[in-house]
């Protein structure tokens, strides 16, 4: 199994990674990649280090004081940590949906074509065809079309999400990051954002944390384990989700604790 | 029931508060608007056979101290009577006993005359005199008067342009002429070559403008004796003679024959000379326009000069600074520097801006004015940024806190789209906190606009001969000393030399000051708003 697994080039890899919150060890010795165009769902109980790995990712954790991280982490061959990279652009690459929607406080269209305004964009034709493709992809032109300029806040939460799955899509990443995504949306959103996985996988890498099973049953290609900030089990998922090798992962599964 | 008695607490406490506010801005109303209403005149005739014209300012009840009693029915009341006529008592208030009064009337023909020199005239008109025509005919002597004050504010006008500005432009011709052969003589030495030239032609360009003020002085004196022939007679109530020329009187009525709307007349039009025109008589009348335009800018040019600055400092110390105990200590220092009494930052004003950098600048740029300081004393500029310095710490706190009400996920967002610190901070942090950085420049407004004392000593004066801004180039004269309104209540109120007869100054002053603070917060206040719903979205 571990053949098929790797199969594919990895797009992201992490070896030996280990984070510290001061003295609390977050992350022990976590060897995982994460394959191109496949979808690789992260699933543990509540505080098992499932955002701090993917925060990692895309080196959000370098803003929290007191956060050490050790480990080698790259990007199609690049380390994540070389001192002479340029981090915003490897956000650039690596795009990042976060568990709370969380737009700004600007209009529809300014949260889209954020991304693109920081990158320098200037031309009003490009930014705009941009816009409606991201929007479009996120599965939410329809619903904002004619509130293009009203402010973002005024949108539910459902929709505030797939608007922030657009503004992520539109900086144009390889990899994109979601952290439970679902996790404030009701069940038709949270199908519109597993509709959206699937066609996404085509284009993109996908790193997706989540507390649902069956969400991560759904959606995935594969799945990683952690507990304790160990990365227990680490396999197929259908594999994972049928015969499961490690006791623990078993009695996760089926919901028997955490 | 203890959660009830604490809500009641805070809410006495509110009440208050709120309460001494209240009364403290009524009474300043109350002082302030009743200042300007024109008020009857009283002929009062007491035992003596003396008697006065006046205004009763206020009355008290005197207990009688002889017989040693404490009843009331003992004592008497006394009035306390504004006179004026100052050349004639040589005091402008009385106090008069009641009961020895034997006669008080209202004299229909009683004027108030209110004159360029030796403050408020009450008394009668007895006789106009014009080049034409000599008028004594009771009736018509005050239409009279009235009608020939037009003509003579517009020959005064007429002096005063010439006074002002060609005097002025003259003046200041020369100057730039006198700085111009001073500024050769420094840079190539009094006795360099050409420079007899040089100062030939001085001489001859300065030949030429004494020439040409000479002719205006002459023109000035023909139109002043022409005014001077224009003059009216009055008399005081025990029948003293004085004569004036008509274009010192700035406003003459007759308050016992006034109707209601002529009262309103007066007062707009007194009050109208408080606010756009300048000071007269050692400040006591007259108006506050130059200290109205020099409080504005100076606290216009201190939020200019604060906010940059203190928002800088919070954003280093909040975004950038690593936390630890520097900044910690940086931040305890910059709180108390909002304890430190304020005329120490007029001291340090002083040393640092005035003669440090205004003296540096002097010499760079100004030598050939030397030893006449140019920014090297106080000034308006130097006392903006001493009071910017004084609310820094205002502003700095309040950014701060707006900064980390900030939520982290706008950051989170923002960088992992792939903005950079800066870019996060100036598209999204910036506009989030902008209100909040908005509401420590109102208060900073507040603070500054009301603080007099590092003025005193960095450039606010009691009568400031020119605006620091006037149509000589180059327009806006920052390094001009200026007039501040709370400055002028300290002086009008305590200061001068006849501070009953300038109480209603000193409160109308008080009310503007409020006035004009409370309009400047609320200017401030309507673009936080806008601002607010711009950034942060109204429909939440
Ligand atoms: N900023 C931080 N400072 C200190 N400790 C932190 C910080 N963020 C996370 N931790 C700790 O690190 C551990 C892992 O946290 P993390 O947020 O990665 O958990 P998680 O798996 O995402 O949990 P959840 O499913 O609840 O989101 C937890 O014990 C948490 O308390
Ligand atoms: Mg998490």
């Amino acid at each position: 199994m571990e053949e098929a697994v790797r199969a594919q080039e990895a797009a992201m890899e992490i070896q030996d990674l280990n984070v510290w919150y001061g003295t609390a060890h977050a992350i022990s010795n976590v060897t995982m990649p994460f394959r191109e165009h496949q979808v690789t769902a992260l699933i543990g109980p509540s505080g098992c280090g499932k955002s701090t790995l993917i925060r990692c990712l895309n080196r959000l954790n370098d803003l929290i004081d007191g956060a050490r991280i050790e480990g080698r982490m790259c990007l199609y061959g690049q380390d994540l940590y070389d001192p002479n990279l340029d981090v915003s652009a490897l956000r650039k690459r690596v795009g990042m949906v976060f568990q709370k929607p969380n737009p700004f406080p600007k209009s529809v269209y300014e949260n889209v074509a954020y991304g693109l305004r920081v990158n320098g964009e200037r031309s009003r034709r490009v930014i705009d065809e941009v816009v409606e493709r991201s929007l479009k992809q996120a599965a939410l032109w329809d619903e904002v079309r004619d509130r293009l300029h009203k402010n973002a806040l005024g949108l539910s939460g459902g929709q505030q999400q797939r608007l922030c799955i657009a503004r992520t899509l539109a900086v144009g990443p390889e990899v994109l990051l979601l952290d439970e995504p679902c996790s404030a949306l009701d069940p038709i959103a949270t199908g519109k954002i597993e509709e959206l996985l699937y066609t996404l996988k085509a284009r993109y890498t996908i790193v997706i944390v989540t507390h649902n099973m069956q969400q991560a049953a759904r959606v995935s290609d594969v799945a990683g384990f952690l507990l304790m900030g160990e990365l227990v089990e680490f396999d197929q998922t259908e594999t994972m989700f049928t015969n499961p090798t490690d006791k623990r992962t078993e009695a996760y599964i089926t919901g028997r604790f955490g | 029931m203890k959660d009830r008695l604490y809500t009641w607490l805070s809410g006495m406490m509110l009440g208050l508060s709120l309460i001494m506010i209240a009364s403290l801005l009524g009474f300043i109303l109350y002082m302030g608007l009743g200042a300007f209403w024109p008020r009857p005149l009283w002929q009062v005739e007491d035992g003596t056979g003396k008697v006065y014209l006046g205004v009763v300012q206020g009355r008290e009840y005197m207990r009688d101290v002889g017989r040693g009693t404490w009843d009331v029915g003992s004592g008497f009341t006394r009035t306390f009577y504004r006179i004026a006529d100052r050349e004639f008592y040589g005091t402008d208030f009385v106090w008069l006993n009641d009961h020895e009064v034997i006669r008080r009337t209202k004299p229909k023909d009683a004027v108030v005359v209110e004159r360029l020199e030796w403050g408020p005239f009450f008394g009668f008109i007895r006789g106009i005199e014009t080049p034409e025509a000599k008028i004594s005919d009771e009736n018509r002597l005050l239409p009279q008067l009235h009608e020939e004050m037009r003509a003579a504010r517009a020959r005064a006008k007429k002096i005063r342009h010439i006074e002002r500005h060609v005097i002025g432009k003259l003046n200041d011709a020369m100057e730039r002429e006198r700085l111009a052969l001073r500024r050769n003589e420094l840079r190539y030495g009094l006795g360099a070559q050409g420079m007899e030239r040089v100062r030939a032609a001085h001489e001859e360009a300065m030949r030429r403008l004494e020439e040409r003020y000479g002719k205006i002085a002459e023109e000035l004196t023909v139109l002043r004796s022409q005014d001077e022939a224009y003059r009216v007679t009055l008399a005081t109530v025990e029948g003293f003679k004085k004569e004036l020329p008509i274009s010192s009187i700035v406003r003459v009525h007759a308050p016992n024959s006034l109707s209601w709307f002529g009262r309103l007349g007066v007062y707009a039009s007194r009050l109208k000379e408080f606010i756009f025109d300048e000071p007269r008589e050692a400040n006591s009348e007259g108006g506050v326009a130059p200290a109205i335009f020099g409080t504005v800018l100076m606290t216009l040019m201190m939020a200019v000069a604060v906010v940059p600055f203190g928002v800088l400092t919070a954003l280093y110390l909040n975004e950038y600074a690593h936390k630890g105990p520097l900044v910690s200590a940086v931040r305890i220092a910059v709180n108390n520097l909002a304890g430190v009494p304020s005329i120490v930052f007029g001291v340090f004003g002083l040393g640092f801006f005035c003669y440090l950098v205004g003296g540096t600048l002097d010499r760079l740029l100004f030598a050939e004015r030397l030893p006449t300081p140019t920014f090297g004393g106080g000034g308006i500029l130097w006392a903006s940024f001493t009071l910017a310095l004084l609310t820094v710490p205002v502003v700095i706190v309040a950014t701060e806190e707006a900064l980390v009400a900030v939520p982290r996920s706008y950051r989170e967002a923002s960088l992992a789209c792939g903005a950079t610190r800066f870019q996060t901070i100036w598209r999204v942090v910036l506009p989030s906190a902008l209100p909040g950085i908005l509401t420590g420049m109102i208060l900073a407004m507040a603070r500054g606009a009301g603080e007099v004392a590092p003025l005193m000593i960095t450039g606010v004066v009691k009568l400031a001969p020119e605006l620091p801004f006037d149509l000589n180039f180059p327009f806006f004269h920052l390094e001009r000393r200026f007039m501040h309104l709370g400055f002028h209540i300290y002086d009008v109120g305590f200061q001068s030399p006849n501070v009953e007869a300038s109480k209603p100054m000193v409160f109308m002053t008080a009310l503007l000051l409020v006035g004009i603070v409370l309009m400047l917060n609320w200017a401030a206040i309507v673009i936080r708003a806008r601002l607010r719903t711009r950034f942060q979205g109204a429909q939440i």
